[in-house]
This record gives C-alpha cells, sequence and structure tokens, in this order.
C-alpha cells in the first residue's frame, strides 16, 4: 500500500458538481437562486408573491426540496408555475448533484427564473454550494433578531437577505436595527429587503433586485 | 443526517482519485476534522462503514480515521489567541467580542493509503 497525500476539502467534488451546474444555466440563459430559511420562515407565501406579481414579466419555475410530502409544490402548481418536487430522502440539504436531477426533469425552454426552495435548517444547507447562481436566506420575525450570533455562516454565505412577516413587527421584541447591525458585521455586501408578502410591504425592491440579477445573469451569458 | 452527505461527497472524490491513480482499493482514509465544524465523529464512522458496504471493491473494508484539529479563535482588539471551545466567542484576555475563527472548521481528506 502507498500513501497518496490530498488536503482537498470533503465539498471538492461537490463544487465541482456545482461550477458545471452554473455553465449548464448559463447556455440555457436561466438564473437560478436558492432559498434558504428555517422552517415556516415563510418561503412558499414569499414565493407566491412574487410569481403573481412578476407573472407578466419572467417566467418562474420552482423546485421544492424536501425530507418527504408534496404539499409545498402542491402550492406553487395552483398558481399556474411549473414546479417540481424533489425528495431528499432524509438528508438535510441539498447539493448540486441531486439540484441537477432536479433541473433536468423540468422543461426550461421558456424558463427565466428557477428557485430552489431548499430544505428548512439554518445550519447544513449553507455548506453546501447547489449550483445557483445567488444565495437567498429567509429570516422571518417571530424566529427572533439573534439568528445571526447562532447561525452566522448562513447569513454569509448569502446575497441577499428578506426578512419575512414584517406586518408581526409590533407583536414581537424585534429590533430591526440590530438585525442589520449584526448581518452586515457578518457579511458587509449583503443586500437586505425587509417584507410582508402578505401585505406586499417592501415587495417591490425584492423583486426589482431579482429582475436585475436575472438580466445580468442572462445578458452576460 | 449531515455525515450522510459528507460520506458520499468524500466517496465520489475519492473514486476519481482512484481511476486517476490506477487503484483499486483503499485500505484507509484520514480526514481532518475541525473542533468545531459541527461532525459528529460516531455518526460519520457509522456512515462510512454502511457506505463501505454499498460502494464496491474499492472501499472493501476501508477504515476511515480522524484526526481532530483544534479550534484556535483570534482577537483582533488585543490581538491575542485562544481555544474556542473553552471561551466561544468573547476572548478571556480581555473581554472583547471583536473575534475570529482561525482554524478548527475545517474538513479536509488528507491522505489515504491504497494500491
Amino acid at each position: 500500500m502507498k500513501i497518496l497525500e490530498l488536503k482537498e476539502t470533503f465539498t471538492a467534488s461537490n463544487d465541482l458538481d456545482a461550477e458545471e451546474l452554473r455553465t449548464y444555466l448559463k447556455e440555457k440563459s436561466v438564473i437560478l437562486f436558492n432559498l434558504m430559511s428555517a422552517p415556516g420562515s415563510g418561503k412558499t407565501t414569499l414565493l407566491s408573491r412574487v410569481i403573481t406579481d412578476l407573472k407578466e414579466k419572467v417566467n418562474i419555475a420552482v423546485m421544492e426540496a424536501d425530507i418527504a410530502s408534496a404539499v409545498d409544490a402542491e402550492r406553487i402548481e395552483a398558481l399556474g408555475a411549473q414546479a417540481v418536487q424533489v425528495h431528499t430522502d432524509g438528508m438535510c440539504h441539498m447539493d448540486a448533484g441531486m439540484t441537477r436531477e432536479g433541473l433536468l426533469s423540468m422543461d426550461l425552454t421558456s424558463t427565466d427564473i428557477v428557485f430552489l426552495e431548499n430544505v428548512g435548517n439554518l445550519i447544513c444547507p449553507a455548506e453546501y454550494d447547489t449550483g445557483a447562481v445567488k444565495n437567498i436566506m429567509i429570516l422571518s420575525v417571530p424566529e427572533g433578531d439573534d439568528k445571526p450570533l447562532k447561525y452566522p455562516l448562513m447569513f454569509r454565505e448569502s446575497d441577499a437577505l428578506v426578512i419575512t412577516k414584517t406586518d408581526a413587527l409590533p407583536y414581537f421584541n424585534f429590533d430591526m436595527g440590530k438585525v442589520i447591525e449584526r448581518v452586515r458585521k457578518l457579511n458587509p455586501t449583503i443586500k437586505i429587503f425587509p417584507v410582508s408578502a402578505k401585505k406586499g410591504g417592501g415587495m417591490a425592491a425584492f423583486e426589482a433586485w431579482l429582475l436585475e440579477e436575472t438580466k445580468v445573469w442572462v445578458t452576460h451569458a | 443526517m449531515h455525515e450522510l452527505g459528507i460520506v458520499t461527497h468524500v466517496m465520489k472524490t475519492l473514486t476519481d482519485v482512484a481511476a486517476e491513480n490506477e487503484l483499486t482499493r483503499i485500505g484507509s482514509v484520514t480526514l481532518e476534522v475541525g473542533e468545531v465544524s459541527g461532525v459528529i465523529h460516531e455518526q460519520i464512522l457509522d456512515c462510512w462503514d454502511y457506505m463501505c458496504t454499498k460502494r464496491g471493491p474499492l472501499f472493501t473494508g476501508c477504515k476511515l480515521i480522524l484526526d481532530t484539529i483544534p479550534a484556535v479563535t483570534y482577537c483582533s482588539s488585543c490581538e491575542k489567541t485562544y481555544p474556542t471551545v473553552q471561551y466561544g466567542r468573547t476572548c478571556p484576555h480581555c473581554g472583547s467580542g471583536e473575534t475570529w475563527l482561525l482554524e478548527g472548521n475545517q474538513c479536509t481528506i488528507k491522505e489515504i493509503e491504497a494500491e
């Protein structure tokens, strides 16, 4: 037996898959957004709002990743958008290989944007590059303003943070200024969008960012 | 089950390495696991043994060795370092919260023994 020194990270093979997937997306002129959050933060409600608001402007499809069940995909399909359900079979996150499988099962010919709704979990998804072009993290007001302190990696890895359920601010001890300060300390360039998907407040700024990122990705193909 | 995902990725990388180097059997794999990487040793060892039985001759009887790397935090206020697990985010020398993890969250495949 001989010894081979490798010094490769655990995720080296996944990182390669993720780069390949981005090349594939570029060829197809499709942007992939990876949505990460805790369970119950309002990912599906936020997506439903975005799909309804942007229906006339872009063609949106959704990949729902769950350990089991298809309830989220059914909600998205009810809005007339293409949805595919991916089961991770007990795994706590999506990796680039699983994301590729999901994308290959979709019809991307007239699609501009694919949202990947990652497994509800603030730890593991941040460690795996899914092949997405941009990572979006969702934090809801009821979860509390201490989350950047508890789950720093997720905030560091994200390009945008959407703070959902701002209509519930009067009922919770949630210090918006403190959250923004804590997040900026971890990630000075992150975009922050406080929204209420239910009432519509703040959605325009988030949607404008989505459209701008899509334009940049597709036109530089 | 985060550990199962890690094992799957490590085995995929090693399968590629084996193909490049014309290896037919891997006797052992040494991983460097940081103290604050979140990897649970017992779980990764169990997942490893299970996956070895599934992944064919290359991994038959392959042993997993875990090297723990201590976590060290750097304080930018007093410019000293301290052990992360014992003191967390607050510097024990000066009480500052302006601290950064220097190392201890890595997960790397250090080396393999193969033929």
